[in-house]
């Protein structure tokens, strides 16, 4: 079964953290692209979200503590090439889920979504990996400081971890990059975010998605 | 970054029509961009991406040598063929 508040959270961060991108992508049409891709998520992130309560009140009133979802996608954006390495390591991940749970309605209508995300994370992730001395530079920088929160994404769905592998390796071998080594940490530094313990990155990133709604409740456009 | 052009197919059986233009370093990339920019309200069933470079355009100044000869001949329409009985799907 697909945990509706956990992939919701997930859903939920992931896509406010790409509609930070809005106006700031690097080209016009990339903008759209990282629109396009957040909204996707929102959708699912609400319909998950409607199943585990009151949409509303789980998205705008809860507390940091309070939300399931996975370090990795709160992270921050950082620069391009680090937003298309925590959308490929992730979106890799979503699209197994989905996969391996056809009879779920928002699973079987987002696997088409899915599949669409981590291709597109997988074309930028090759042209950047074999793009310039300075692309290549940034996208190893970016996938040695996120691979490490990839543990926590198999701590609940060990099954998936077979197939992932699989896709996101064969992407790093296309883009001519390498599984990075995990530096020696304690191990709560990589997990805890399905149980509500987060990075010091969650609060910003809620406050500012929460502002509007905790000020005027209800509010409408 | 390469100016694309872009074409859509509304539906099957319909032909590719010009949508826009876009920018985008290669072909896989630029297709990609024309479903995000052009077909994310269902318009399309089909894209093509073609760089503006490969087109060869006829010139407004060439429009009257072009155009304005084909005027004034509705014998080209075919408006005057008597169809013999019988004659179905025409």
């Amino acid at each position: 079964m697909i945990d509706p508040l956990e992939i919701g959270d997930d859903c939920l961060v992931l896509a406010q953290r790409l509609a930070g991108w809005i106006t700031r992508a690097p080209t016009l049409e990339e903008d759209v692209a990282l629109a396009n891709l957040s909204l996707d998520l929102l959708g699912q992130a609400r319909a998950l979200l409607s199943r585990a309560g009151d949409e509303d009140r789980l998205a705008y009133l809860r507390d940091p503590a309070e939300f399931r979802n996975c370090l990795l996608v709160e992270q921050p954006n950082g620069d391009f090439a680090a937003t298309v390495v925590r959308h490929l390591l992730y979106t890799g991940f979503l699209y197994e889920l989905y996969a391996a749970h056809p009879e779920d309605e928002v699973a079987a209508k987002g696997v088409k979504e899915l599949a669409y995300h981590r291709d597109y994370a997988r074309i930028w992730a090759v042209r950047l990996g074999r793009g310039t001395e300075e692309s290549r530079r940034r996208t190893t920088a970016a996938l040695g400081a996120l691979w490490p929160y990839t543990g926590e994404l198999f701590e609940t769905e060990p099954d998936l971890r077979e197939p992932w592998d699989t896709f996101v390796g064969g992407v790093l071998r296309e883009a001519e990059l390498a599984v990075p080594r995990v530096p020696p940490a304690p191990a709560t530094r990589w997990t805890g975010g399905r149980r509500g313990r987060h990075s010091e990155h969650l609060a910003p990133l809620l406050a500012e998605l929460q502002e509007l709604h905790r000020a005027h409740e209800g509010a409408r456009w | 970054m390469t100016l694309w052009e872009v074409f859509v197919r509304p539906r099957r059986g319909l032909s590719h029509v010009h949508a826009g233009s876009l920018h985008a370093a290669d072909a896989e990339l630029a297709l990609r961009h024309a479903r995000d920019l052009y077909t994310r309200r269902q318009e399309g069933v089909s894209i093509w991406v073609v760089p503006a470079t490969a087109i060869t355009a006829s010139s407004p100044d060439e429009k009257d040598a072009f155009f304005d000869p084909a005027g004034g001949k509705p014998y080209r329409h075919p408006t005057f063929y008597e169809l013999p009985d019988g004659v179905e799907h025409l």
